[in-house]
């Protein structure tokens, strides 16, 4: 009864290769489900214990006998503070950068040794980074260790990465759009600005603000710059929103859990946690404002 | 009188790679000239070579001269202001990613002209050079990337009139284009003809013989002949020249 059977069944060989595309995509599922586990339980675990310590008082209470009594605020303030300063450094020099080595390099040794550096820089231990900006800024320029050279000194560390992002977002506006535009006579700066950035500011936006994001987090570079475990900081009225000087040193998130994750006896854990999450909420939120900014932006995009 | 466009001895390579060997061609003003040839042969390298686009390959070595007006291209005082007077349309359409009317708006805007009304009237001028006005002229907010092809071709050509350029180069600008759309396309580029010098690259041999003045024949970056229309398709002095016109090769 040959005529009766189906034409369309598949043969043994289709079975087979339908059965190995199933087995790939599950070893593919597991390997994102492993990626997340770590992740979710390390978010769960300070979520768990660090809950019970957040309250208003806790945010918004200077540190007391070394952290271990009062809340974070100053440390709050100061991360945010140094965030902001390192991104007024870094923004500008890394964009420009990232601009010119995308637009306007010429192909040549200087543009490959500009690049090579970029590139072994990105790898750089922040521990160098550190002992730079402690050599560059305080030994050589005779800088105090403060907010500013920490800032800077984590604006050094970022630059190589947002240079590299930068480029990227600025890679993925199409060649074709740029001839289009000097076939009509248009300058290089011209069209930069009325088709290339206008077209990529979202790629280039989003990454400098999760590569600041990340380097919020750093403790080594601020450490040995300006940051301290504690200090005695302003607690009333006005002053209490600017408690550092530029040229003073501060108290930051990441530098605060560092110490008082071991040297503060009698300090309850669930504080301890609570810092923990506190920064992490910080990051997070950091960074869901780059996607929300990068959805806006992205909005406007045009092709 | 002056020739509008002038190649003395040019050859370009790639990188050590011969593109184009020692071409010698003149196009008198107010001409059409029609460059035919296999792919591949350096057709479109003779065209960036006229507004010095060629230069952003960075590989390309130019050797020989190019006059335009009898102003030899690398010797201009500003290469803007010589690409401004030639419009470019290559066979890859490119919808710029902003609404129609700034696309056509985009040229004569960095020109300076920010005049709403004159810039309406250059956008629907040259769309209708362009054969898109009935198309678009309803929905000119619409972005020039969410075209169709053969639309944005005609976009890409509405951009190259804008600065009202004095020649203009078409390479292949009918590969997306439908037979009438391209019929009437060429019915514009006859009496643009009135205004500018064109240099039409194109597969289509029938093209070639319907518009051009002049026809050139490239093959293998060199040039084989050039002549008067008429001439090269009835009587060729070489003897590839009159297959590759008759559909023999190619």
């Amino acid at each position: 009864m040959r005529e009766m059977s189906n034409p369309f069944a598949p043969t043994a060989y289709e079975q087979q290769k339908a059965r190995t595309a199933r087995v790939m995509e599950y070893v593919f599922l597991a390997m994102g489900i492993a990626l997340i586990i770590p992740m979710l339980l390390i978010i769960g675990v300070i979520f768990v214990k660090g809950w019970p310590a957040l309250s208003w008082e806790y945010l918004t209470a200077n540190p007391m006998r070394g952290g271990a009594a009062g809340g974070i605020w100053g440390p709050l303030i100061g991360t945010f503070y140094l965030t902001v300063l390192c991104l007024l450094i870094v923004a500008p020099v890394g964009i420009m950068a990232g601009i010119y080595l995308n637009e306007y390099a010429p192909d040549n040794r200087l543009t490959r040794a500009i690049m090579i550096a970029v590139t072994s820089l990105a790898g750089v231990p922040s521990i160098v980074h550190a002992l730079f900006g402690l050599g560059a800024f305080v030994a050589a320029m005779h800088m105090n260790k403060s907010l500013l050279v920490a800032a800077a000194t984590l604006a050094v560390m970022t630059l190589p990465v947002i240079i590299t992002s930068t480029r990227e977002a600025l890679a993925a506006v199409p060649r074709n759009f740029r001839e289009a535009c000097w076939n009509l006579g248009a300058t290089r700066w011209q069209t930069i600005r009325t088709i290339v950035l206008p077209n990529s500011i979202s790629g280039i936006l989003t990454g400098v603000i999760l590569v600041v994001a990340r380097a919020a987090g750093e403790t080594a570079p601020i450490m040995l710059t300006g940051a301290v475990a504690s200090m005695w900081v302003e607690d009333e009225g006005w002053a209490k929103f600017t408690p550092y000087r530029l040229d003073e040193q501060f108290m930051a998130m990441a530098m605060h859990l560092n110490s008082i994750a071991r040297d503060v006896p009698g300090m309850p854990e669930s504080m301890k946690f609570g810092s923990a999450l506190v920064l992490l909420l910080l990051i997070l939120t950091i960074n869901s404002a780059a996607v929300v900014l990068r959805l806006y932006l992205r909005r406007r995009k045009r092709w | 009188m002056t020739p509008h466009i002038e190649f003395r001895n040019l050859s370009v390579s790639y990188g050590g790679k011969r593109a184009l060997g020692g071409i010698s061609l003149t196009v008198p003003r107010n001409t059409i000239l029609g460059i035919v040839g296999p792919a591949n042969s350096g057709k479109t390298t003779l065209l960036k070579t006229i507004n010095r686009t060629i230069e952003f390959i960075s590989a390309a070595k130019v050797e020989g001269e190019v006059f335009v007006d009898g102003e030899e291209v690398r010797a201009v005082e500003s290469v803007y202001a010589l690409r401004r007077r030639i419009g470019m349309v290559f066979p890859l359409p490119v919808g710029l990613p902003m609404s129609v009317y700034d696309n056509v708006a985009y040229a004569p805007r960095r020109m300076g002209i920010h005049n709403k009304a004159e810039l309406d009237v250059i956008v629907e001028q040259c769309l209708r050079d362009s054969v898109l006005w009935d198309e678009v002229k309803d929905r000119l907010d619409l972005l020039g990337t969410r075209l169709s092809g053969g639309q944005q071709q005609r976009l890409t050509l509405a951009r190259a009139l804008s600065l009202s350029p004095e020649i203009l180069c078409l390479d292949e600008f009918s590969i997306a284009i439908d037979p009438v759309t391209t019929m009437k396309i060429e019915e514009v580029l006859s009496r643009l003809r009135e205004r500018m010098t064109i240099v039409l690259v194109t597969n289509l041999t029938q093209q070639a013989r319907r518009m051009a003045d002049h026809v050139a024949f490239i093959n293998a970056s060199e040039l084989v002949e050039w002549g008067e229309t008429g001439q090269m398709f009835s009587a060729p002095v070489k003897a590839i020249t009159g297959r590759y016109l008759n559909g023999e090769f190619g």
